[in-house]
């Protein structure tokens, strides 16, 4: 019984000892021993390997199903107008005028949206072309060779017993350097050594929780960097994206103070340098909302504010409207594009299906984090531009850099119901159909000057 | 601890849907995943609420319509059968049938695809589509763009046309005798991808 308790102190000891020295201090300086890079390579060649190994097996065996990612459906390419022209070129009457057939159109449509929308598939994971050996992406890839089961059952040892507790314990220390860290500073006076050391110590608290999850960042364009006085906007799929844009830079959050352990890192974070935390009672109103985050633009010595203008977590295919407010701050917008691989892992936070804590968890028992952050060059809103267009030409920028969909519907829809601008939108456009027709269109028209 | 891997096993009655419906494997996974997706309370059926969660159905004109066309039978849940099924007869209708019979066509598919649109029009399910009925329709496809009297003449003419017994209304077989030059196969099918 002794001797195995001094065995398992002194494996103890040895691996606080990997922690601390060959991980937690590299890692605080910026520096790396290389491991996780080899780690990558190594998961890269497994994965090759196990997608050509599934295609053979696809076809050796007809009776397995093969996945479906792009959608189930194919939809119709053509117009509401030539759609009905379709539908009623059986007809005797010219064009124009009320069909039953008309109907059909809008049942078709309806139906598609039932089985496949644009909408609500971004709110779930993305789906993957061929399995990456993770139990949880398992959709429906059969038992195909016996080595590939090896495989995912060495995958399954090394995530949950070799890397999870390793990384359990660097966000832990972490999390406590951040907290830790933070307070000491803020016991400093208001001088330039204070935000010199705040920003060393945010740095590597970020450095260490990026540790914590495999990520591998790929940062390009690093002239394009948010510079202070500036807003940086992206687009948002995962909480993690602040651990992922704050290791290569200091920002000043935005958002809103939570309880329990966030707020405690919340509220030591802003004594040692000006992060701006809303009460929730303070959020729903705008105008307050907009003139703080002004104010502190305005102070161009203080840290640019980062920004997520989609409002929700996305899965990383596609970027939602981006919601005007943040646009009306004034200052100089930085664009940065953060696009995840989602072979290694998914980093998309589905909030209605798993809470923070089993989401972390989830990820820490991924392979890794791989992404690439791509920061764009900074714009500014034009004359004779609003805000929603400006908002709009950002999102573009961003989507068309990172390879991402440029969706124009909002991503409260997660929550809510659908806006009836879109029906109105319908309903308009089917009226323009019907009375194309002269004795009702000299009426319409009076009517459409009037709305 | 979240998902869990989708295999056939989790669906009931798997392979009689699949003989049934026509639905291939893979089809059957993705709707299943997708009635799970609209089951946002994990019920294990779907009711109104979930339907008019999806965008493209609230922002349809007639969505409302289409939502009540799925719960024909008087019930206000739709299970997966339900769900699979009423989606199979509009899977498109394939002429040649040279692999193992997986994309059967449906008996009376035509007939149901109409069934369906006319359900889409008949509110009180008498079997007859009355003026009032299709003047509701047209309201809701055409919302305020047009006046109560352009409504009134749209729907005066579409009956004209269609009513040949003159009862003032449209029966089931006038509205199919109205719609027999219409390529319903192909208007009405969702493109399932292969």
């Amino acid at each position: 019984m002794e001797d195995l308790w001094t065995v398992a102190v002194a494996v103890f000891q040895l691996w606080m000892f990997v922690v601390v020295f060959l991980i937690t201090l590299p890692a605080m300086f910026g520096l790396s021993l290389g491991v996780t890079s080899v780690y990558i390579q190594i998961l890269v060649k497994l994965l090759e390997w196990a997608t050509i190994r599934i295609q053979r097996g696809r076809q050796e065996q007809p009776s397995v199903p093969a996945p479906l990612p792009n959608g189930i459906i194919e939809r119709a390419e053509g117009s509401m107008e030539e759609e009905m022209e379709q539908l009623r070129r059986s007809r005797s009457l010219e064009g124009g005028e009320f069909a039953l057939s008309d109907a059909l159109y809008f049942c078709k449509k309806g139906l598609e949206s039932i089985v496949d929308d644009q909408v609500t598939q971004r709110f779930s994971s993305e789906d993957l072309a061929s399995w990456n050996l993770l139990t949880r992406t398992n959709q429906n890839f059969r038992y195909i060779s016996l080595r590939l089961t090896i495989f995912w059952g060495i995958g399954v040892f090394v995530r949950y017993c070799v890397l999870f507790p390793l990384r359990i314990a660097l966000a832990i220390i972490g999390l406590s350097w951040l907290v830790i860290g933070t307070t000491l500073v803020g016991f400093l006076p208001e001088n330039s050594v204070k935000y010199w050391l705040s920003e060393v110590v945010h740095l590597t608290c970020y450095r260490i929780c990026a540790r914590a999850l495999s990520a591998t960042i790929r940062y390009h364009n690093k002239e394009n960097r948010p510079q202070k006085g500036g807003i940086c906007v992206a687009n948002h799929t995962t909480p993690i994206d602040v651990v992922i844009l704050a290791n290569d830079g200091c920002y000043a959050m935005v958002g809103q103070i939570h309880g329990g352990l966030m707020g405690v890192i919340q509220r030591s974070m802003v004594r040692s340098c000006p992060h701006v935390w809303f009460e929730r009672s303070e959020m729903k109103d705008r105008h307050a909302v907009t003139s703080r985050l002004r104010a502190h633009v305005a102070a161009k010595t203080k840290l640019p504010i980062l920004i997520f203008p989609e409002g929700t977590c996305i899965n990383n295919t596609s970027v939602m409207m981006f919601k005007k407010g943040s646009f009306e701050i004034g200052g100089t917008i930085h664009p940065v594009a953060i696009k995840y691989d989602p072979r290694f892992g998914d980093a998309f936070w589905n909030s209605s299906k798993y809470n923070m804590v089993s989401y972390l968890l989830r990820t820490m028992t991924s392979w890794a984090i791989v992404v690439n952050v791509w920061y764009l060059p900074p714009m500014t809103i034009q004359d004779g531009e609003d805000a929603v267009q400006f908002a709009n030409r950002v999102k573009s920028a961003i989507a068309c850099r990172g390879g991402l969909l440029d969706l124009a519907w909002d991503g409260s829809l997660k929550r809510g119901k659908v806006k009836d601008a879109y029906k109105e939108e319908q309903q308009k456009m089917y009226s323009r159909v019907i009375v194309r027709q002269n004795g009702i269109s000299a009426t319409h028209t009076r009517r459409d000057d009037q709305a | 601890m979240g998902s869990s891997s989708s295999s056939r096993n989790k669906i009931p009655n798997a392979q009689e849907l699949m003989d049934q419906t026509g639905f291939s494997s893979a089809h059957l996974l993705r709707l299943y995943d997708r009635f799970e997706c609209l089951d946002r309370d994990n019920k294990g059926y779907l009711s109104p609420d979930d339907f008019e969660a999806v965008g493209g159905l609230a922002m349809n004109p007639i969505g409302g319509r289409i939502i009540d066309a799925f719960f024909s039978s008087g019930q206000d849940t739709v299970d997966f059968s339900s769900f699979v099924w009423i989606l199979a007869h509009f899977r498109p209708t394939d002429r040649n049938r040279n692999k193992e019979g997986t994309q059967q066509e449906l008996p009376d598919s035509r007939t149901r695809k109409l069934k369906f649109a006319f359900q889409l029009y008949d509110l009180d399910r008498d079997g007859k589509i009355s003026r009032e009925e299709l003047l509701q329709v047209l309201r809701a496809m055409l919302g305020l763009q047009v006046t109560e009297e352009q409504l009134q003449s749209i729907a005066e003419r579409a009956i004209q046309e269609v009513d040949l017994d003159k009862d003032d209304a449209i029966s089931f077989d006038e509205f199919k005798k109205s719609l027999e030059k219409v390529d319903i196969d192909t208007k009405m099918s969702i493109g399932f991808l292969k």
